[in-house]
């Protein structure tokens, strides 16, 4: 599985990622969180509000920092 | 403190949701209506403070209108962020696209204050539009106008200057986002865009945020909004107020009338360089320009000065420059400046 945090850096950003790696932690899985920051690269994932979260290419979240129950939710879902 | 917790475990039946709100909303009615009379009491009948002293009068001034402006900032942020949740900034996209300029500056001006945006997102918002075919003149409209007619400043002017002054405030916002836009985009500035804005291809399609909430999320959403922005301005509201207290009390009448009155032409072009440094204290800035302007400072120039600092913001340069060379970025500046310029000197010239 791939996991993407799309954002530059702001506070919200690093919000994502760390809830994020909370639920990655919740499920035991061990799976790297890469972070995207270059601005074109986000914008051609169809992002205009940062943060975002995408899942093996494909955008789950945007431009809001879910809790890691949900995060959890969508990380499981995509798993099986 | 937390009224609509978002990680609870089971949600609520809609029937209490909703007895909340209107708890809620009547308590804040009762608090906004009995704001002034409770004050009174508590200072000058329990601490025993003189209604006619220097002291009294600002510390009734500090108590008074730091609740004032708590109140509107939770009740109108509360209101804006739940009807905002049905705008996104994709939708606002999907209604620029095919838009000429003129209209589309008028539009995009519009867009810019009903849709939900963070400055930190100016930059992939830019590229989002401008790739998507969103004339570049249109594009920077909605980018003046997001920030310029945003609802912490239009609250702090009506909380501290009354509905008049904040009517005319966002009117001639929306005016001058539409006027330096159209001026921008027939300037035909696009050579000065960094070139990878236009190599930016979207792949796949445009994500849209889910707008079919339930209700609950709605309301958790607004709260939160709510928690996060009176959390990160109080302390810059306190200090504003706390100086503009001290200035109602002591500063004389007329202190500033000779200096930065509707006589003095400097006023305005000073109030507006002064304006731009000073972005993240927007909230403490205006109740203390509110005391200025009580003190001789003209209309017009406090305007000019407020639209300053909430449209053009360092941080908010920094961000753009990353797609505008500095050229670009130097014109956006002057454009913008200018305009304001133009409703200090207009207000000045008729109140």
């Amino acid at each position: 599985m791939k996991i993407e945090v799309l954002g530059t850096g702001c506070k919200n950003c690093n919000a994502l990622e760390a809830a994020t790696q909370q639920a990655v932690e919740q499920l035991g899985m061990d799976v790297p969180i890469d972070k995207v920051t270059d601005y074109g690269e986000i914008v051609a994932y169809g992002v205009m509000s940062t943060p975002a979260l995408a899942i093996d290419g494909e955008v789950k979240t945007v431009g809001r920092v879910p809790s890691v129950r949900e995060l959890a939710d969508l990380l499981a879902r995509a798993a099986t | 403190m937390s009224l609509f917790p978002p990680e609870q475990g089971t949600r609520r039946s809609s029937g209490t949701l909703w007895g909340l709100v209107a708890a809620a909303a009547f308590a804040w009615v009762v608090g906004y209506l009995l704001n002034g009379q409770f004050w009174d009491r508590v200072v000058f009948d329990v601490l025993g403070l003189d209604p006619e002293s220097r002291f009294g009068e600002a510390v009734r001034f500090f108590v008074y209108d730091t609740t004032k402006i708590l109140l509107l900032l939770g009740g109108i942020i509360f209101i804006v962020t739940v009807l905002r949740s049905f705008v996104t900034i994709e939708r606002t996209r999907a209604l620029l696209g095919g838009r000429r300029e003129g209209i589309g500056n008028v539009a995009a001006a519009g867009l810019g204050v009903v849709t939900p945006f963070c400055s930190c997102s100016a930059v992939p918002a830019f590229i989002g539009f401008v790739a998507a075919g969103v004339p570049l003149g249109v594009t920077l409209s909605f980018l003046i106008a997001s920030p310029m007619v945003n609802e912490v400043a239009v609250i702090l002017i009506l909380g501290m200057f009354g509905w008049k002054v904040a009517a005319l405030y966002v009117v001639f916002g929306l005016l001058v986002a539409i006027g330096a836009g159209y001026v921008l985009g027939r300037l035909r500035l696009e050579r000065w865009v960094e070139p990878f804005v236009f190599e930016t291809r979207l792949r796949g399609e445009l994500v849209e945020p889910s707008t079919d909430m339930p209700w609950e999320d709605r309301l958790a959403l607004g709260w939160q909004e709510v928690k996060s922005i009176v959390g990160r301005i109080w302390p810059y509201l306190l200090v504003g107020i706390g100086i503009g207290a001290i200035i109602h009390g002591w500063a004389p009448e007329d202190l500033f009338a000779s200096l930065a009155g509707a006589g003095n032409p400097f006023a305005v072009p000073i109030a507006v360089i002064l304006g731009i440094p000073l972005y993240s204290s927007a909230a403490g800035v205006i109740p203390l320009v509110q005391a200025l302007s009580d003190k001789g400072v003209a209309l017009g120039t406090a305007l000019a000065f407020m639209m300053a600092v909430v449209a053009l913001s360092l941080p908010e340069m920094i961000l753009l420059r990353r797609v505008l060379k500095p050229k670009l970025l130097a014109t956006f500046v002057g454009v913008v400046g200018t305009g304001i310029l133009a409703v200090g000197y207009l207000f000045n010239a008729i109140i």
